[in-house]
């Protein structure tokens, strides 16, 4: 598989703080890559790096066999975004939105009208297609966002947070559609801080805290190498007393938050087992997710 | 993306010009009204009621007189506020600026189409008010067609001048500043209502460097059917003002959006 992107140690300050630090990495074509991380990571800066919207300090960026930021131009004519905020022409209808977008890479009418329905139909917005977009849905937003992305037919699509703020009806067609677009070939790069996005959407991860990736591989090989397999979560006003009679002998290792303790072990029996004798506490017994790994990884506390 | 780097000048600014146009056309009528009602007020009303008490001034009536500085104030007021306002807006409010620069447009490309843009509302105010001079029977030369390219100068000059303004811009209301320090100082002291020889000696000086002095000393024999004495001096500066206020508004502006 021939590397999209190749990354090699990139660093990036901000007022004397590393915001990426050090970062590599590869995704290959037909890849849908995530970077997951808790606010403040660098995330959106990494993306930003990749893009050439911003010059590292130090490292090197190949995209789409371009040195990146000297030769982001001509990378960029292949190259779709999906960004955080929405940025759309509020002034603009559904279709006008596009066809001024394509212009930008230097389309002519004539192509860009061609492509209309064909993303129209992508969008679910067929419909809409004269509809101006400050009477759109969160949801249609996003939809027409994507659609705009494609309008150059890129092979390469960074989407930073393109679920944030939806409902879940919204997100999952999101979802399909982002499915379709690695089905046909295109590499995503997405950021995300949803497990559920990062594991369904994800051939490969890298979990970024304080600029710097701290572990990398599918979403099995995160859960493999950073957990137990399973995961028994206690609830109940006795949960943290009980925790600490009797997990911290049984488990490899626990968690309390609040009154739930998460107890994370090879194997569950002999802890359900006890449990059967606590008839005040209640239990969730489940396999190990994404989730347990990133909070493990970037610890419980709240970044704000 | 070196800060300092000299302009990349490319013709990739007029999809970004299209957008903008697309834009005014939906708001045409009011847009175009606003270009003609204020002239027409200030040059009906000061024009003739001032005006008629007063002998001519400048070697003409003051309605005449009065008419060549509204062209250039008309002209300044559109290019800066497209350029502040409208500019800020696109940078910051509705984030178009970010959704372009994610394609092969860069930020040299988006302000050169910022600054021809709010030229080309300076163009389309000064056609206006020559539109009103001519039915008002202001000029009878056919040297005042010189005021189209005219306009587009001075438009170039405050767009470039205003979108430095905007690059430093936290918020809109900075903007009063510009508007308190600059712009009204700048029509009172330009010759738009009164000859700059009615001055002091020393605000005479500071006249002399502002840009709108040099518009007015174009356009006034311009619509009197005259060659310009100073033509050369008096494009230079307003050309300097221009390429001057282009080269720090894109450094201050590669400043903001590396952050």
């Amino acid at each position: 598989m021939s590397p999209v992107i190749v990354a090699t140690g990139l660093v990036k300050q901000y007022a004397g703080q590393r915001v990426v630090d050090g970062i590599s990495l590869e995704i290959v074509r037909g890849e849908c890559f995530g970077l997951l991380g808790p606010n403040g990571a660098g995330k959106t800066t990494t993306l930003r790096l990749l893009l050439g919207l911003i010059a590292p300090d130090s490292g090197h960026i190949q995209l789409l066999n371009h040195a990146i930021p000297t030769d982001a131009r001509a990378a960029r004519i292949r190259v779709g975004v999906v960004p955080q905020m929405d940025n759309l022409d509020p002034d603009f209808t559904v279709a006008e939105n596009l066809m001024v977008y394509g212009r930008y890479f230097g389309m002519s009418d004539a192509a860009i009208e061609a492509r209309l329905p064909e993303l129209l139909e992508f969008a679910n917005l067929t419909h809409k297609r004269d509809v101006k977009v400050p009477t759109l849905s969160g949801g249609m937003k996003r939809r027409l966002t994507l659609a705009r992305a494609l309008v150059n037919d890129p092979d390469v699509i960074f989407l930073d947070e393109p679920t944030t703020g939806l409902d879940p009806q919204a997100r999952h067609m999101i979802w399909q559609r982002l499915r379709e677009l690695t089905a046909r070939g295109k590499t995503l790069v997405l950021t995300t801080h949803f497990m559920d996005e990062a594991e369904r959407l994800c051939h490969r991860l890298a979990v970024m805290d304080n600029g710097r990736i701290i572990s990398q591989g599918t979403p099995r090989e995160l859960i493999a190498d950073n957990i137990e397999p399973e995961v028994v979560e206690v609830f109940g006003e006795q949960a943290a007393a009980w925790a600490q009679d009797y997990a911290v002998h049984h488990t490899e290792r626990f968690e309390v938050s609040g009154e739930s303790v998460f107890c994370y072990v090879k194997d569950a029996q002999p802890l359900l087992q006890a449990l059967q004798q606590h008839e005040q506490l209640r239990y969730l017994h489940r396999p190990a997710n994404l989730e347990d790994v990133f909070l493990k990884l970037t610890g419980r506390e709240m970044r704000e | 993306m070196k800060i300092f780097a000299r302009p990349d000048f490319s013709l990739r600014f007029i999809p970004i010009w299209r957008r903008n146009y697309m834009v005014w056309k939906k708001m045409a009528g009011p847009s175009i009204l606003g270009h003609l009602a204020d002239p027409v007020i200030y040059m009906l009303g000061l024009g003739y009621g001032l005006g008629g008490m007063l002998p001519d001034v400048g070697g003409m009536s003051y309605i005449a007189f009065l008419s060549a500085g509204t062209v250039c104030y008309s002209t300044m007021n559109s290019a800066s506020f497209e350029a502040l306002y409208s500019g800020f807006a696109r940078m910051h409010e509705q984030r178009t600026w970010e959704a372009i620069l994610n394609t092969p447009i860069t930020l040299d490309d988006i302000v050169l189409s910022e600054i021809f843009w709010a030229a080309s509302k300076s163009l389309l105010s000064g056609i206006a008010v020559l539109l009103v001079i001519w039915i008002l029977g202001l000029s009878h030369s056919m040297m005042s067609l010189w005021i189209i390219p005219l306009s587009l100068l001075v438009g170039l000059c405050f767009a470039a001048m205003g979108l430095i303004v905007t690059a430093l811009a936290p918020g809109y209301e900075f903007f009063m500043y510009y508007f308190t320090l600059v712009v009204t100082p700048m029509t009172l002291l330009c010759g738009v209502f009164f000859p700059v020889d009615q001055l002091p000696a020393m605000l005479q000086v500071v006249s002399s460097i502002l840009p709108l002095t040099h518009a007015v000393n174009l356009a006034r024999p311009l619509l009197n059917g005259t060659v310009p004495a100073g033509i050369v001096a008096d494009m230079s500066v307003l050309a300097a003002y221009a390429l001057v206020g282009y080269y720090v508004s894109l450094v201050l502006f590669r400043k903001r959006l590396a952050q």
